[in-house]
C-alpha cells in the first residue's frame, strides 16, 4: 500500500526565476540543488518538512523535445495547467497581505468557504497555486 | 514558443484572472487592457486569439456561473444576485443567463430547489441499499 506523497512537480521556464518565486516569495526552502550534468535536479519544501517537496522542472530538451516544450510553454502561460499545488496556513489573511507586498499576482483573494479560507494565486509562468486555511485551524498531518 | 509570445499569453491570462477575481466590479476594456498592459483594439483580438472568446463573453460567463451558484445556495432575491454578479441591468441579466444556461434565472433556481429540498426524497434514494444482500441472504 502507498503510504505518502514525498515529490510533486511543478513545469518551469527558468529555474532561477522559480526560485526567487518559490523561495523567495512564497518562502520555502530548497531541498536539492544539484547539477547532475544534464540537467539540474532542483527541489523546495515547505520549512521544516523535508519529506514532502515540489520538484521544479524544467520545461524543455532533453526532458521534452522542442516542439513539444513550446505547446507546453503556449498552454501554461496561458493558465492551462490547472490546479497546481495546494498550500496550507494558519493565517490566509497574512499570507495573502505579505504576497500582496510583494507582488504577487492573484486569482482569487480571501474568500470565506465551508471548509476555510482560500485565495489563489499564479507562479510567473501561469501555474495556478492555491492556499487555504482549514476551518479546524491545524494543517491536514 | 517564443518568449514574445509567452509574454503575450501571459498577458492575457492577468486580464482573465482579474474577471475571475472581481467579476462583480464594473470591467470595461479600457480597464482589461490596462490589467494586460496592452492597446484596447490590441486586446479583444489578441484575448480571443488566446481563450477563443471575447473577453466580454469571458465575463459574461463568469458572471452568470456566479450567478447559478448564488440562485441555488442563497436566498438573494433575482435582482439582489444579478447586481451581486456584477450585471447592472436586469433585462440584459435575464437574457444572458437564459442565453448560456437555456432558462431563466428564476426558472433555474426553481428547478434547483426541486432537486434539492425533498430532503427525504434524497434521504431515501441515496442511502446504501441492502437489497442485493439481502436476497443473497435468502438464497441461502
Amino acid at each position: 500500500m502507498l503510504n505518502g506523497i514525498n515529490i510533486t512537480h511543478v513545469w518551469v521556464f527558468d529555474q532561477n526565476e522559480a526560485l526567487e518565486f518559490y523561495v523567495g516569495k512564497l518562502g520555502l526552502e530548497v531541498r536539492d540543488d544539484v547539477d547532475l550534468g544534464n540537467m539540474r535536479w532542483l527541489t523546495v519544501n515547505v520549512p521544516g518538512q523535508p519529506e514532502r517537496s515540489i520538484l521544479l522542472e524544467l520545461v524543455g530538451p532533453p526532458s521534452v523535445d522542442p516542439a513539444s516544450g513550446g505547446a507546453l510553454r503556449e498552454l501554461i502561460s496561458k493558465g492551462a495547467s490547472g490546479f497546481t499545488v495546494g498550500f496550507t496556513t494558519d493565517d490566509c489573511q497574512r499570507v495573502f497581505e505579505d504576497l500582496k507586498a510583494k507582488g504577487v499576482e492573484f486569482t482569487q483573494e480571501p474568500v470565506e468557504h465551508f471548509y476555510g479560507i482560500d485565495i489563489g494565486i499564479r507562479d510567473p509562468f501561469g501555474n495556478h497555486i492555491r492556499i487555504s486555511q482549514p476551518k479546524n485551524g491545524a494543517p491536514p498531518a | 514558443m517564443s518568449r514574445a509570445a509567452e509574454e503575450r499569453n501571459r498577458r492575457m491570462l492577468r486580464a482573465r484572472d482579474a474577471m475571475d477575481r472581481t467579476y462583480a466590479e464594473p470591467l470595461d476594456v479600457p480597464r482589461l487592457a490596462r490589467v494586460a498592459g496592452v492597446s484596447e483594439a490590441h486586446f479583444i483580438r489578441t484575448f480571443r486569439a488566446t481563450f477563443g472568446e471575447t473577453p466580454h463573453r469571458y465575463l459574461q460567463r463568469r458572471r452568470v456561473e456566479r450567478a447559478m451558484f448564488l440562485l441555488r445556495d442563497s436566498e438573494r432575491s433575482v435582482t439582489d444576485v444579478c447586481f451581486d454578479v456584477g450585471f447592472n441591468s436586469l433585462g440584459t441579466f435575464s437574457r444572458t443567463f437564459r442565453d448560456i444556461v437555456g432558462v431563466s434565472p428564476s426558472t433555474y433556481r426553481r428547478r434547483s430547489d426541486r432537486a434539492a429540498v425533498p430532503n427525504c426524497f434524497t434521504m431515501a434514494w441515496a442511502r446504501p441499499s441492502s437489497f442485493g444482500e439481502a436476497q443473497e441472504e435468502r438464497g441461502d
